[in-house]
């Protein structure tokens, strides 16, 4: 199959020493599905059990188990393909992959090979300076997880717990239509958004609740795709973005030096900084697909899927739309506001009804960059909306200076409060009286008569005279009848 | 001489009603009739302890007026049915001692409804065979000879062991399965009346798996109306198998001796095949007499796709069962065999516990699901099979209601006889139930006669789908034009 | 149709069944034959026929979204051939 010629921008080309290199990308991202239960049994999904509890005898393929499907899962199947904008297939089959590990209980694994849930869908990814990427999907389809081997328990056996056999997981395949680490990383990043808006994958990666497999190819620019590898069950956006960058670069060095490279699947090694061929993999595996005779064609109702679409949340890409619409956000803040639908949630609060660019300040410099720094989600912040609403509210009405803010807030973060009580009780309020600034003016100048001097012949120097007076006012004093009253007195 | 075993169901069940013979009184006697016909090695465990148990709460319920549909019906079970706490095999070595935790549906219907278990019985292994000579057990015995012989003959397969052990009066009535002719072929075998329901009319839950798609449970008894009896207690929706259905069980007794005036029975003229011997023929021409006689009308039909169902299945079954066995690995259940490393390790365990034919049709059906002959192979049987079921649905809406043939090609052969014998041979002996799998439909043999031999020969009927009603109506006309149940002389 | 020694060797080995060396042609000749036998079925058209995917049509069952199964490892490791604490254990697996 050949790319269909899409000029590549001359900053994503790699230099090798040869010429320029095109790197292709696509992913397949395996999303643990939302649901209490497994795909095809009661038993829980829950993380951390003891080993073998949450095994049901369907998921530890006891003689004469039978699959029967969890509707749960098809529901987020099916809201998950609305949300990137796919075809919804009304019929679909699931097929039986054969192949023999020890965590596989069944000899197959249950998956959607022929006839997906989900076709054909699209995602429009941000890359940051109003450019933006559209990635297409090729297809989402349903299937379980396997068990877990455990390698490093005994030197001579593998040790298999099952409780993630059975888990559901949704494989959302892209098209090959990623062609830098950045745009992996972002479309992955947008993909996990729009999963944790939709709420059918928590998009936990530490957990292993979403991972990738990256395929990673290189070309020269125009040429057709070269072949690719696939690197197994990354699991960090971070990780992501280093496979590939490496990956690139070894199969850059081994076509440079008149070598060729060989399909096959890979892991990547953090510590090392490098891709390696997986040694179970070494045998082609034919994996002898029929559709699963336990299980008859999935048949979803038009109606049902109208439903789950009329119920759908408000997505990513609409909220930011309305955030730059309604609120006169920048492109860039509307992003960051919508990355977690938790987050929107929480600006709207405190946008609501005030002024909404100096909210989103607030928020996204003041709170957000505060939660990052102490890895606090969301959920957790000290600070309610109302908490910082009323901030906001305190600094519009002129109640207190930006800088007394900065100072409330770190009050409303460590002891918490009402924000106007506080200001009150512990004597926060700005000080607008002119005759109580006009005091302290004098005062500075009569402390500072060179500097005097030099403000008449260089005006910006009235910074500096600002700064001594807020200083001295302990930081109440109106920093715009501070301004009017020095210009007066120097006569600048 | 006739005594407790000599009793139908039906006719036990009256003396138990009346108070004549108690559950317990009719259990001891077939718990020592089955010791006393070990020889006909048709039980591979017998469970005397559970059937006491379970029939002196059998006398209680009576005594309460409490009895099920099934109450004190002495039952052998086919070890393909997984049965809580007590051994189930399969008859392969490959599970070992395995001890299933659970029952499947169908038994526990049966057991709900008041059967006694008295044991497992035997059948070919994994119940690829139609002969019961795969078995890990070593063959059952048929109760019948030839005249004037004592060379033991098979009891047909795959549920040899439930029809030499109902034939035999070791038990009054077992469970069996038919995925290709599996119940009708040692029926017919036998002299014992057999039948397939529709398929979906019985859970699979808990029955160890051949082929998922033509596998169905049904019932082998000593006559039609016990036969319609116990298919009565089996059948059933569950919820835990994907494929059962969702549909009221009809009063199947009340079928036996319905008028089947004005029915119209169809003879399909590509069921006469060659070499068939004369006396099946005059066999089957006295059957359709038998159903004129009473007020039936006899047409000639036309199934025109009948020679290619034989092949169809020899790849949808092995496909089908090559996926279904990969489960038995020695990884959590059965037996294993060390190797090297995890792969030796299941080529071992694989090797030593699967039997011959077993292993052939693994291969087998690995071969027609491996990569480019998926196409040429499996999905050209799974249309082929789409043909067949239109031509059964064909002659359905043109007003046939049921469908006459032979049961078998001949009659039951010597157990080693046809050691020589290639498997396609082998496959031969179910070129006339094979369609009914292939298509779903419901199927009964019943015996209509014996060979010049002195063998057992049966007739089968072939019903609409979930018309099993008509096939107990029509199956009684036949059994009582050749003179009622028939009974081996007794020589073990 | 002949099935040459390879090809019994490679099904096998897909199989995971351990064939010994002078199992090898008498298998070839078995499934030689078997397939054989169901090539009737090319003589058929089938064009345009669609495969069959469920016997007796009826819809599929679903299981709503409710945990009723599981927690009770001992019954799923009962019949294990070996076992360590509530873990299955097998010979060593590389990745
Ligand atoms: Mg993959
Ligand atoms: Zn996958």
């Amino acid at each position: 199959m050949n790319a269909p010629s899409k000029t590549p921008a001359s900053s994503k080309l790699i230099a090798g020493a040869t010429g320029d290199w095109e790197l292709v990308i696509g992913l397949e991202i395996h999303a643990q599905v939302t649901s209490e239960a497994k795909l095809f049994s009661g038993s829980s999904t829950a993380f951390g059990a003891s080993p073998n509890s949450h095994v049901s005898l369907v998921d530890a393929a006891m003689p004469g188990m039978l699959p029967v499907l969890n509707h749960e899962c098809v529901r987020q199947a099916i809201r998950t393909g609305l949300g990137v904008n796919a075809r919804i297939n009304l019929q679909s089959t699931f097929d039986r992959k054969n192949y023999f590990y020890p965590d596989l209980p069944q000899g197959y694994q249950i998956s959607q090979f022929k006839s997906p849930i989900v076709g054909e869908g699209e995602v429009v990814v941000d890359l940051g300076e109003g450019e933006s990427v559209t990635v297409g999907i090729e297809r989402i389809h349903l299937e379980q997880d396997a068990g877990k081997s455990i390698h490093d328990q005994d030197p001579k056996s593998s040790f298999v717990d099952l409780n993630r056999s059975g888990v559901a997981l949704m494989e959302i395949v892209s098209k090959p239509d990623l062609r830098s680490s950045d745009e992996a990383k972002a479309y992955v990043q947008k993909l996990r958004t729009i999963l944790r808006y939709i709420g059918s994958c928590d998009g936990d990666m530490e957990k292993g609740n979403l991972r990738a497999d990256v395929n990673v190819s290189v070309r020269r620019p125009g040429d057709p795709f070269g072949t690719r590898c696939e690197i197994k069950n990354v699991n960090s956006i971070r990780f992501i973005g280093q496979a590939i960058e490496v990956e690139a670069r070894r199969q850059i060095e081994i076509l440079e030096d008149g070598g060729s490279i060989d399909q096959e699947t890979r892991l990547f090694d953090p510590g090392k900084g490098e891709t390696r061929a997986m040694r179970s993999k070494e045998e082609a595996h034919d994996y002898r697909y029929f559709p699963d005779p336990d299980l008859l064609p999935l048949v979803v109702e038009q109606a049902e899927v109208d439903a789950l679409k009329a119920a759908l949340p408000e997505l990513p890409d609409e909220k930011k739309a309305r955030f730059i619409r309604d609120y006169g956000v920048t492109a860039y803040d509307a992003m960051v506001l919508t990355l977690e639908r938790e987050s929107a949630d929480f600006f709207e609060a405190v946008a609501k009804g005030r002024d909404a660019k100096l909210a989103a300040n607030w928020v996204i410099n003041e709170l957000f960059g505060r939660l990052n720094k102490q890895g606090v989600g969301i959920e957790d912040s000290p600070l309610s909306a109302d908490q910082l609403g009323g901030l906001v509210d305190l600094v519009t009405e002129g109640v207190i200076s930006g800088k007394i803010a900065k100072d409330l807030f770190e009050i409303l973060w460590s002891e918490g409060g009402d924000p106007r009580a506080l200001v009150e009780s512990r004597g926060l309020r700005q000080v607008t009286d002119t005759g109580a600034i006009e005091k302290v003016v004098d005062e500075v100048i009569a402390a500072n008569p060179d500097k005097v001097e030099q403000a008449r012949a260089k005006p910006t120097l009235i910074g500096w005279f600002v700064g001594q007076v807020m200083k001295a006012s302990g930081g109440k004093a109106n920093p715009q009848a501070v301004n009017d009253i020095l210009k007066a007195k120097l006569g600048i | 001489m006739s005594g407790p075993l000599d009793l139908t169901f039906a006719e036990a069940r009256k003396a138990m009603k009346a108070g004549e013979i108690s559950p317990s009184e009719l259990t001891r006697a077939y718990v020592e009739a089955a010791e006393q016909g070990r020889g006909l090695n048709a039980y591979v465990l017998e469970t005397p302890e559970i059937a006491l148990v379970r029939a002196k709460a059998s006398d209680d319920r009576m005594v309460k007026g409490e009895a099920g549909a099934l109450e004190g019906l002495p039952l052998g079970v086919k070890d393909l049915f997984c049965t809580t706490g007590v051994r189930t095999t399969a008859c392969s070595k490959i599970l070992g001692d395995f001890t299933p935790p659970y029952e499947s549906h169908v038994t526990d219907l049966m057991r709900r409804a008041g059967a006694v278990m008295l044991g497992k019985l035997n059948n070919d292994e994994f119940a690829m065979g139609s002969a019961n000579e795969t078995s890990c057990f070593g063959p059952p015995v048929n109760p019948w000879r030839r005249s004037g012989s004592d060379a033991k003959m098979v009891a047909g397969g795959s549920s040899g062991g439930s029809a030499a052990a109902v034939a035999a009066k070791l038990c009054l009535g077992a469970t069996a399965t038919d995925t290709g002719g599996s119940i009708r072929q040692p029926a017919a075998f036998t002299g014992t009346v057999g039948i397939k329901p529709t398929y979906g009319r019985c859970s699979r839950w808990g029955i160890v798996a051949f082929a998922s798609s033509l596998d169905q449970a049904g019932p082998i008894a000593r006559d039609v109306r016990d036969a319609a009896i116990m298919l009565g207690a089996m059948a059933g929706h569950d919820p835990r198998d994907s494929t059962s259905v969702d549909r009221a069980v009809p009063d199947y007794e009340a079928a036996v001796g319905r008028s089947v005036k004005g029915l119209r029975i169809g003879l399909p003229r590509e069921y006469r095949v060659d070499g068939m011997p004369a006396e099946i023929d005059a066999l089957w021409t006295r059957g359709a007499e038998a159903l004129k006689a009473a007020g039936a009308e006899i047409v000639d039909i036309s199934l025109p796709h009948t020679k290619y169902a034989l092949p169809a299945y020899y790849i949808v079954a092995p496909a089908e069962a090559s996926s279904n066995l990969a489960r038995y690995d020695g990884v959590r259940y059965g037996a294993r065999v060390p190797g090297r490393d995890i792969t030796e390790m299941y080529e071992n365990t694989r090797a030593a516990g699967f039997g011959p034919e077993v292993r052939r049709r693994i291969m087998i059906g690995a071969y027609v699901l491996s990569a480019g002959y998926y196409d040429a192979y499996y999905v050209r049987a799974q249309q082929v099979r789409t043909l067949i079921k239109r031509d059964f649905e064909t002659v359905f809406a043109d007003g046939v209601d049921a469908i006459l043939t032979p049961a078998t090609p001949s009659a039951a052969f010597g157990i080693g006889e046809k050691a020589d014998a290639s498997p396609v041979e082998m496959y031969l002996n179910d070129v006339f139930t094979v369609t009914v799998n292939m298509a779903g439909l419901p199927g009964i043999a019943v015996p209509a006669g014996l060979s010049s031999e002195g063998l057992p020969l049966a007739l089968q009927l072939v019903g609409r789908p979930f018309d099993e009603e008509t096939l107990f109506a029509a199956g009684s006309v036949i059994e009582q034009a050749a003179g009622g149940p028939i009974s081996p002389e007794r020589w073990w | 149709m002949s099935v040459d020694e390879t090809t019994v060797r490679r099904v096998a080995r897909l199989a995971r069944i351990a064939v010994a060396d002078h199992e090898v042609p008498k298998l070839a000749t078995e499934l030689a034959a078997i397939l054989a036998f169901v090539e009737e079925l090319s003589e058929l058209n089938v064009e345009g026929v669609p495969p069959m995917t469920s016997v007796i049509p009826t819809a599929l069952t679903l299981r709503e979204d409710v945990v009723n199964d599981g927690e009770d490892a001992e019954k799923v490791l009962a019949n294990a051939p070996a076992r360590e604490a509530d873990f299955f254990v097998v010979p060593k697996v590389v990745e």
